[in-house]
């Protein structure tokens, strides 16, 4: 089992390796078949585990590869942890890499850094498998950072455009900030119970559910919530949660095949994947769930709101993922963490489909991007645009496609949810289900319904992309469609994960969603006749309207609200106050402790001071010796004169 | 152990360093490989000391004892533990390094530049190696001179200053431990640092000798807000210097906390040492910003090293804040483990990136960061590198960056978490400085005609840098032998350092 876990995981990276250092000499076909093949065998191998721990023929796998390090008796490994949960994470990481491998080769034809991006994506595939296939905290670290550097490479992978160099910029430091916590939380684990292994931290967890920290003093804080907290602030920033979020929509200035990969199927859902891991942890503190519910609550819904105002199709797919990921993190809030790693699954399959399907669009369109200048493409693309329908559709929640089942079951777990924060939550992700609907339409009708508004050049070229990028669009489409009704119910109600989840049973609001019935059919029955369902269809309605039918009707609502407008065409002014406060502050307080305090207080006054002030005693002394017999003879009769009155004074 | 390793690892470079004097520039071929030669002979002859060093003990090995000055019963003194063999190392690697980055580099006086490394790196190991406290100060005063030299003749325009101001902060420094040495001496009769260590001293004198120590200590490693000589030496020093004085250089100060303040003093550091903690913290935050706004790229690197050495010295000194919050001693290990990975780590990586600045140096002769832009362009390979030890430098985990920072971020939770959310500060602020420079200098189109005309490594240079990035991965993703040879060693310390003597 060692051996095949080992496989999984070095085969994309011997293919990095070789495709990055001996690019020259593999060449591009070389590099291409290379690392497909790498990460076909891993593929191929997960599915193998993934199988075996599903039918019963594999135990899962917990053990040490090599000793990392033994420092004051903490020991440190490289380990592998392989049960249902992680299992599942490597079979999504995997398939979705194969086909993004796939599409590649059609999407970065011409591209001069051909070997460089294979072997960045195949390190990203070995990066987020050792994240995902952890059994302790410090490989967890290493798989969490070690994707932030392929995002970082690969969104500036054009590192002449200065836009998307400071997009990575921006998300490694983003992220940076999450990981700040993420350390100290991992710090804070380890001082609770003395190891960094998984099992052995789930084993002493409970002992350390009463145990209380004063951070601020006067002001107990449990420790469970104190770890909870920090932990969580590392997946605010993978996961893109508000106000971390801020990278995700600037990183869409990588490649597009990268940008389904990493930035929504995979590396994004890092953080939901680790607070699930961390379920025994997250139970023992109601007060963090809480703030993981609110969080991510607030994230489905206003990022979803910011997708309604883009014009540029990557980017109203990534404010999508926002809020997507935000439903994901109400799932974990609402301690529904199947549910929430459901949804990861099924929107790893449907937003890399969306993805690539832009991709595809921004070949045909000879890489234009604004959907405004789009149109009509359904008669020149027919793969693309089925496709991407069968994509949108489960996107919005259309009853039967994998999207429906697993955000139903996010809705339902909320509203089943007791603690605090419940109510506002089930708002969000209710109100978000028409969101969702509203800009995922619009954007599919301005895509390939109405009008033709592209230039004449563009349109005598339009054309169906080439089958290596349209067979992953179709490979991809198939589980979008039917992997919710085959997988609900057992990942949702039965043992699918079995001890790799744990839920306490206050909150078990899992358990009541299936009291009343557990199959896909009794769901989808019902599901047709229950609120999601009419505002994803008010939703697409309204596109309908505005878009297609009253194309003028738009904006005139735009104009009419433009201070709502406003707001969303900026954003909420976070990125106006990272950049024009922020960045500037610290500048200036860089500025200000280099330029007085080294410069001015310790090096001028007291480093040079103390040379001029040397300087300018020895040029006194020099005085006093100036040579002259009479100036010495004055010194000497003072001296005299003072030394007889002290005798005097002291007599 | 009959052969006499140690003194090897000291005299072979410095008799090898007047060799090549002897030689001249004339024959400035053959002074290379000369210098070459003694440096790689002197590696080969250090690498016994870590594969026959005995990792199950504290005690002092391959020990040389004979006497010196009998009348002040000074003694030649040689010995090794777990935290100087590392570092000896470390010395003996880079300056095979800095031999073959200055090959065709420097053309002003080559013999007396080679010979100057040399002879610094034999009075080097022997600062380290030194279990004399007498022999100590001769070797910690003598690898002033060389350094001195190196600034002060193939430096940059502003060399005078940087040097004097280097000498004196230094110097000024070291002249109070000279006197807290000798009255060491005088109470205990001995110079033997170890005899140092079980000698009982009162609370006063221990303060005093305490301060004394740190503000020879300080100056060298250097904290804030003593560290203002570093960025001035750095800018002006050539690249090789550069490269010495951060991989070597910073970590004798790190190395004198471990050797003389902690065990000799043990109950005046319990006592002050929030300041070395609160200076130490001070050092990682306010530099950060510092660095965070440098146009020069070795003054950024230079500001770096000192917040990065900021870690070594929290590290060092969290067992008593450790004792006192939990009442154990679990964790204080880890912390100084961490501080010592971090001097290695820091040695290797700094390294890389002084000699990365070099590289662009030579071919631009400017150090500003706003002369370049889009340098990927033209040197991809150059750029690779680049990134890598930028990423090395963030503290990436896989590089042997993240180790220290990591080992000393989870220690300083145990003795006050406030401590590891300012020390983890540097997660972001290293990053934003690091990358920042990256992108200006590295990313983006080709800024200028000069940047157009670059050529890409020379085969010696991509030699130099590719041995240190396997260095800082190995270390990276392995620390274990690091960790295993240092253990009983630092061990034994925690038990000295907690020991009251009064």
């Amino acid at each position: 089992m060692q051996q095949v876990l080992l496989t999984i995981v070095l085969a994309p990276l011997v293919a990095s390796v070789v495709a990055g250092l001996f690019g020259a000499y593999v060449g591009r076909k070389g590099a291409h078949w290379l690392t497909i093949l790498g990460v076909a065998v891993s593929f191929v191998l997960s599915t193998w585990v993934l199988r075996g721990l599903l039918v019963g023929d594999l135990a899962p796998f917990n053990d040490t590869v090599y000793t990392w390090g033994i420092s004051d008796g903490v020991h440190m490994a490289v380990g592998f942890l392989v049960d249902r949960l992680s299992a599942t994470m490597m079979v999504v990481v995997t398939f979705v890499s194969l086909m993004v491998h796939i599409y590649t080769i059609g999407y970065m034809h011409d591209d001069p850094g051909y070997q460089r991006f294979f072997s960045y994506i195949s390190l990203f595939t070995f990066s987020m498998l050792m994240l995902v296939m952890a059994n302790n905290f410090l490989q967890l670290f290493f798989g969490w950072e070690a994707v932030g550097l392929v995002s970082y490479l690969l969104i500036g992978f054009w590192f002449t455009r200065p836009t998307a160099i400071h997009a990575n910029l921006k998300a490694f430091l983003v992220n940076r900030v999450g990981d700040f916590g993420f350390l100290l939380g991992i710090a804070a684990v380890l001082f609770y119970t003395g190891t960094l292994d998984y099992a052995e931290v789930f084993a002493a967890a409970p002992a350390i559910a009463g145990e209380t920290i004063e951070i601020f003093s006067g002001r107990p804080w449990a420790a469970p919530t104190l770890i909870c907290l920090l932990l969580f602030v590392g997946a605010m920033g993978k996961s893109a949660q508000v106000p971390l979020h801020v990278w995700l929509p600037d990183s869409m200035e990588g490649p597009t095949p990268i940008s389904a990969l990493i930035h929504a199927a995979t590396m994004v859902t890092a953080g939901i994947f680790m607070v699930a891991r961390m379920s025994p942890l997250f139970e023992l503190s109601p007060t963090a769930l809480s703030v993981v519910l609110v969080i991510g609550a607030t994230t489905a819904l206003f990022m979803g709101l910011l997708g309604l105002v883009q014009n540029d199709i990557k980017r109203v797919v990534a404010y999508s993922t926002l809020s997507q990921l935000g439903y994901m993190t109400v799932a974990l809030g609402a301690s529904a963490y199947a549910a929430g790693i459901f949804h990861l699954g099924t929107h790893a399959f449907f937003k890399a489909l969306l993805f690539l399907a832009a991709g595809s669009v921004i070949i045909g369109m000879h890489h234009e991007q604004d959907i405004r200048r789009m149109g009509g493409l359904r008669r020149y693309m027919p793969i693309t645009y089925w496709t991407a329908l069968l994509g949108s559709l489960a996107l919005i929640g259309f009853p039967g496609f994998s999207g429906f089942f697993s955000k139903d079951a996010i809705i339902e777990a909320v509203h089943a949810s007791t603690i605090p924060g419940a109510g506002y939550a089930h708002a969000c992700v209710l109100i978000g289900v028409f969101v969702t609907a509203l800009y995922t339409f619009r954007m599919f009708f301005l895509v390939f319904h109405g009008s033709e508004r592209m230039d004449e050049h563009v349109r005598a070229h339009l054309k169906e992309s080439s089958l290596v990028v349209t067979a992953p669009l179709v490979l991809l489409a198939i589980p979008s469609v039917v992997i919710g009704w085959m997988a609900m119910e057992p990942v949702l109600f039965g043992q699918y994960f079995g001890q790799a989840l744990m839920v306490s049973s206050e909150r078990d609001v899992l358990a009541a969603v299936g009291s009343h019935g557990t199959d896909p059919a009794y769901f989808l029955v019902h599901g047709l006749t229950a609120p999601p369902f009419l505002l994803a269809m008010a939703g697409v309605f309204v596109a309908w309207w505005l878009y297609l039918y009253r194309p003028a009707m738009a904006p005139a609502i735009a104009e009419r609200f433009r201070w709502i407008q406003g707001i969303l065409v900026n954003k909420y002014y976070f990125d106006e106050v990272n950049e024009k406060a922020l960045a500037p502050a610290v500048r200036a307080l860089g500025q200000g402790l280099w330029r007085f305090g080294d410069q001015r207080l310790i090096d001028g006054a007291i480093v040079n001071g103390s040379a001029r002030f040397i300087g300018w005693l020895s040029g006194v002394i020099r005085r006093l010796q100036s040579g002259y017999l009479y100036h010495y003879a004055f010194a000497m009769i003072l001296g005299l004169a003072g030394m007889l009155g002290w005798l005097l004074m002291k007599g | 152990m009959d052969f006499p390793l140690l003194s090897t690892l000291i005299w072979l470079p410095i008799t090898g360093g007047i060799l090549v004097l002897l030689i001249g520039d004339r024959r400035s071929g053959l002074t290379r490989w000369t210098a070459l030669g003694v440096s790689v002979a002197t590696f080969v002859a250090s690498v016994p000391l870590f594969s026959e060093f005995d990792r199950t003990t504290a005690a002092m090995q391959f020990v040389e004892r004979a006497s010196w000055i009998e009348r002040y019963s000074v003694e030649y003194f040689l010995g090794v533990d777990g935290v100087s063999m590392p570092l000896i190392l470390l010395t003996t690697f880079v300056t095979v390094l800095v031999v073959v980055a200055g090959w065709e580099v420097i053309r002003q006086r080559p013999s007396q530049y080679f010979a100057a490394f040399l002879i610094m790196e034999g009075v080097m190991n022997g600062v380290f190696a030194s279990l004399d406290a007498m022999l100590f100060y001769v070797f910690w005063e003598a690898m002033l001179i060389p350094m001195f030299i190196i600034i002060g003749i193939w430096g940059g325009e502003r060399r005078i200053y940087a040097t004097l101001k280097f000498f004196l902060y230094t110097f000024l420094g070291s002249v109070l431990m000279l006197v807290a040495l000798i009255y060491l001496y005088m109470r205990s009769g001995s110079y033997s640092i170890a005899a140092f260590h079980d000698f009982p001293l009162g609370l006063r004198e221990q303060v005093l000798i305490f301060v004394a120590f740190l503000t020879a200590f300080a100056v060298k490693v250097p904290m804030w807000p003593v560290h203002t000589w570093l960025p001035d030496a750095h800018v002006e020093a050539p690249t090789g210097g550069s490269v010495i004085l951060a991989a070597i250089m910073l970590k004798m100060g790190g190395y004198g906390f471990l050797r003389f303040s902690l065990p000799i003093t043990p109950d005046a550091s319990m006592t002050l040492d929030w300041l070395v903690i609160g200076l130490s913290l001070i050092a990682v935050v306010y530099i950060g910003f510092v660095a965070l706004v440098q146009n020069d790229m070795k003054k950024l690197i230079a500001y770096s090293s000192i917040a990065h050495m900021g870690f070594v010295t929290l590290g060092f000194f969290l067992a008593y804040a450790i004792m006192r919050r939990t009442g154990s001693l679990t964790g204080a290990v880890m912390g100084i483990e961490g501080g010592m990975i971090q001097m290695v780590s820091h040695g290797l990586i700094s390294g890389a990136l002084f000699l990365c600045v070099g590289v662009l140096y030579d071919r631009m002769h400017s150090r500003k960061i706003s002369d370049y832009g889009g340098v990927a362009n033209t040197m991809p390979t150059f750029a690779a590198l680049l990134v890598f030890f930028a990423m090395a430098n963030a503290g990436l985990p896989g590089t042997s960056g993240f180790v220290g920072e990591f080992l000393v971020i989870l220690a300083s939770f145990r003795a006050q978490p406030w401590y590891a959310f300012l020390a983890a500060t540097t997660l972001i602020l290293g990053a934003a400085y690091t990358l920042w420079m990256v992108k200006r200098v590295v990313f983006g189109e080709v800024a200028n005609d000069n940047v157009a005309g670059l050529e890409d490594l020379t085969r010696r240079e991509a030699l130099v840098l590719g041995v240190l990035a396997v260095s800082v991965l190995l270390l990276g993703l392995w620390p274990a032998p690091l960790l295993e040879v240092m253990g009983p060693t630092i061990d034994h310390l925690v038990e000295l350092m907690t020991r009251s003597k009064l």
